[in-house]
């Protein structure tokens, strides 16, 4: 694994169903004396907490989270959620994360910049493609501009824009401050509740390249998901139902720091609530 | 301080040239900054490279602690601010020797902060030299190209190998303050052990700020703080020793004044020293400097220290050369100049301490700053390496004190131990060089004397300082083993002085 945006990123399994994944992140979590960011903390053992009883708990549902021209059926599937975890006990509350309308731009600014700079190494001089020019700059730009793909490169232009002398205040800081403010808008939220409900994506999963010369669209869909990875948190997606396509649609639940636990007991309750059974017929 | 001597005459009056240092020392540890991977002189190219060295996809840095530990104990020394939360931060660039696309440095909130550098010169002023900052740094690798007609060789064994970059103010105002300066500054480094100093390799180098102002400016920019009333400055790259540090200096100061009395303006740059030609010459201009692109590295967490750890570390500190040298001042009752000539050089001050219990200090610090201090060097050698210890010296000094020999007879008996002919007593004895005290023997020579030459002996009466003759005659007969004192005293009682 390598990093493209390490403050970002994290490493996180997909499985055929919530235990399984409970199981895989227990295998794959744990202290990496090699990586200054991972935490020395005992890893719990995640499967014990699928099936267990959510009674009591209180659910957040971010009203900023509630995008216009979003499809109707995301809605309907978001109020389904809530139908379903009530049912098992819960106490629904609505709270308020006002920071969310910054987060994608935030999210594009922090993102790109530390891409440009991880993504630095790929340069062609010790491994991987390399094609020569006819000097060390022609090389550089020869290698980088044929290596990597159109995304990538449109993240590496974007990431040494907003870090350039002169603009680096007006973008990467301003970015870096929101991100504050977003992570806590969830402090104060997880005062109140013990785990929010949102829609996975405001529209349904869209097919492989569908995007991909409407690059706004497409970071357009991250809207619900990058607020997690600019906080810190653990999110779960659990596949909950179909549009009018046939395609999947999904719901996300978002949990304190460290605690996945309880993210995998209402995954559970969730996956068994929805019964989802539809499968792609083709990966790609 | 004497403005005269640091005035440069120019066509068109007087100029005063100003000097703000940025020395890089590398930290004496096993490991580099960020990997385990062995930092030394001398492996196979590219034989100390870790993965992380080399910016494989997917590694990381993890800082070392041991680095971290010899920066704070520089700082301490330097007394200066330790800061107990610093970060590190990226600095992009592109070039073949730099793996990851970055140095990893410390930029905005560097682990030292202010602190300052008691400076001697060599007319016996002291100045001062403020410190702004220490931060940690990795280095690059070396590219290499003079070995191949088509092609640049890359060697990454000193790729991330620790830096302390240690930046003064522009305090300094002439090419021996500077380089008395980094003189300073690196005995300093060598006592705390936390950089070799060696200078050939490269383990310690400087880049200097030059500027020129009239005089008058430099006061004006001190009580101010604003860098407006100075001129603007060049910054010489990577010189690596106190003369190319002087000549770089003059050089430049002389290149700014022409320029300017020639109605011309600095261009802030960076220039490099050609030691070869003894100028320097343009590297890159401000409009070409690279936009570095700096910013905090997510792959690290703020570095945050433990308050008891640093004062842990402050109690461990060996005697610095300043506290060190008053102390041989007033324990040893040496003068100024022999105690900094001692602290000069950490073992050599040992070596003098060694020597020197219960023995004539004074007596003691000539022989090892003159006489042994000459020796080592002309046979390229450390004082570590002295074929003669400190206990010889110490018995040599015990006897010329006890009056068992001469202090001329002394220094034949150094070079005989110089020459691995064994401990001084032995040689004293083995070679028969006792002073001779014995006045029954002298007084039989002395009469002896008298009696061949009654003329000088009547001469000696009314000139009193030719007594030397005759003292010279009992050196002669006893081939330099009388004791001066006793045959003084016998050959006035006998020539009735």
């Amino acid at each position: 694994m390598c990093s493209s945006d390490l403050s970002l990123d994290q490493a996180g399994p997909i499985a055929r169903n919530v235990e399984d994944a409970a199981i895989l992140l227990k295998s794959m979590a744990g202290h990496d004396a090699k990586d200054s960011t991972s935490l020395d903390i005992e890893v719990p053992d995640f499967a014990s907490f699928v099936g267990k009883s959510v009674k009591g708990l209180r659910i957040g549902i971010p009203k900023e989270y509630r995008a216009e021209g979003m499809a109707p059926e995301i809605d309907k599937l978001w109020e389904q959620g809530v139908a379903w975890l009530k049912a098992a006990g819960c106490e629904i509350v609505e709270v308020s994360l006002p920071h969310t309308k910054y987060a994608l731009p935030a999210y594009y600014i922090v993102a790109p910049a530390e891409a440009s700079s991880n993504l630095a190494r790929y340069d062609g001089m010790r491994y991987g493609l390399r094609v020569d020019g006819a000097n060390l700059t022609e090389t550089y730009e020869q290698t980088r501009a044929q290596g990597f793909g159109e995304e990538v490169k449109r993240r590496i232009l974007i990431g040494s824009y907003v870090l350039s002398a002169g603009y680096y205040d007006a973008y990467y800081l301003k970015a870096q401050k929101v991100r504050r403010r977003i992570s806590e808008d969830f402090d104060q939220a997880f005062e109140k509740v013990d785990a929010l409900l949102t829609p996975i994506a405001p529209s349904a999963a869209f097919v492989l390249g569908e995007n991909a010369d409407d690059p706004v669209a497409m970071y357009l869909n991250d809207v619900f998901t990058v607020t997690v990875n600019l906080a810190g948190l653990p999110g779960m997606s659990v596949p909950a139902g179909v549009d009018a396509q046939g395609l999947p649609l999904g719901l996300q639940l978002i949990g304190r720091p460290l605690d996945e636990g309880t993210l995998f007991s209402l995954g559970g309750v969730i996956e068994e609530a929805a019964q989802f059974k539809t499968r792609p017929q083709r990966w790609w | 301080m004497t403005e005269n001597t640091k005035l440069i005459q120019g066509r068109t009056g007087p100029w005063e040239m100003v000097l703000g240092l940025e020395v890089h020392a590398q930290v004496a540890s096993n490991a580099k900054l960020f990997s385990g991977a062995a930092v030394g002189f001398g492996a196979g190219p590219n034989a100390q490279v870790s993965l992380v060295d080399a910016a494989m996809p997917g590694m990381l840095p993890v800082i070392n602690r041991r680095c971290v530990e010899q920066a704070v104990r520089t700082g301490l020394g330097l007394k200066a601010q330790i800061n107990l939360k610093s970060t590190f931060d990226r600095k992009n660039y592109f070039y073949p020797d730099l793996p990851q696309g970055y140095q990893i440095s410390q930029f905005k909130e560097p682990i030292v902060g202010e602190g300052e550098v008691l400076v001697e010169l060599d007319d016996g002023e002291t100045i001062t030299v403020r410190i702004e900052r220490l931060h940690l740094e990795q280095d690059a690798g070396k590219s290499l190209h003079d070995q191949d007609p088509d092609s640049t060789y890359v060697d990454l064994n000193r790729s991330g190998t620790a830096l302390m970059e240690i930046v003064s103010r522009p305090d300094m105002r002439s090419a021996p303050e500077a380089a008395a300066y980094v003189k300073k500054l690196r005995t300093i480094l060598v006592y705390l052990g936390t950089c070799d100093g060696d200078m050939e390799k490269g383990n310690l180098r400087a880049d200097v700020n030059v500027s020129v102002c009239r005089p008058g400016a430099y006061e004006k920019f001190r009580a101010t703080g604003d860098f407006g009333h100075l001129g603007t400055r060049c910054e010489i790259k990577n010189v690596n020793s106190y003369r190319y540090i002087q000549q770089a200096i003059e050089y430049e100061a002389r290149r700014q004044i022409e320029i300017l009395e020639d109605g011309g303006k600095i261009d802030q740059e960076t220039r490099l020293f050609d030691p070869g030609k003894g100028e320097t010459r343009s590297m890159r201009s401000k409009e070409d400097a690279h936009d570095y692109r700096y910013f905090p590295d997510p792959d690290l967490l703020p570095l945050v220290l433990d308050e008891a750890w640093v004062k842990a570390i402050e109690d461990s500190l060996p005697e610095l050369p300043d506290p060190k040298k008053a102390r041989l001042q007033s324990q040893y009752g040496l003068s100024a100049y022999d105690a900094g000539v001692l602290v000069g050089d950490q073992a050599r001050a040992d070596f003098f301490e060694a020597a020197a219990k219960g023995r004539d200090a004074k007596l003691v610090a000539n022989w090892v700053t003159n006489d042994l201090a000459a020796r080592l060097t002309a046979a390229n050698l450390d004082i570590e390496d002295s074929p003669i210890t400190a206990g010889e010296i110490a018995e040599l000094v015990k006897l010329i004190e006890d009056g068992v020999i001469s202090s001329k007879i002394a220094k034949d008996v150094f070079e005989r131990m110089w020459a691995g002919e064994g401990a001084p007593g032995e040689i004293v004895e083995k070679q028969g060089l006792m002073q001779v005290s014995d006045t029954g023997e002298l007084e039989a020579i002395i009469d002896g004397l008298i009696a061949a030459n009654p003329a000088q002996a009547e001469s000696v009466k009314e000139k009193p300082q030719a007594i030397g003759w005759f003292v010279g005659q009992v050196m002669k007969a006893t081939g330099g083993k009388a004791n001066p004192g006793t045959v003084n005293q016998l050959l006035k009682a006998k020539l009735g002085l």
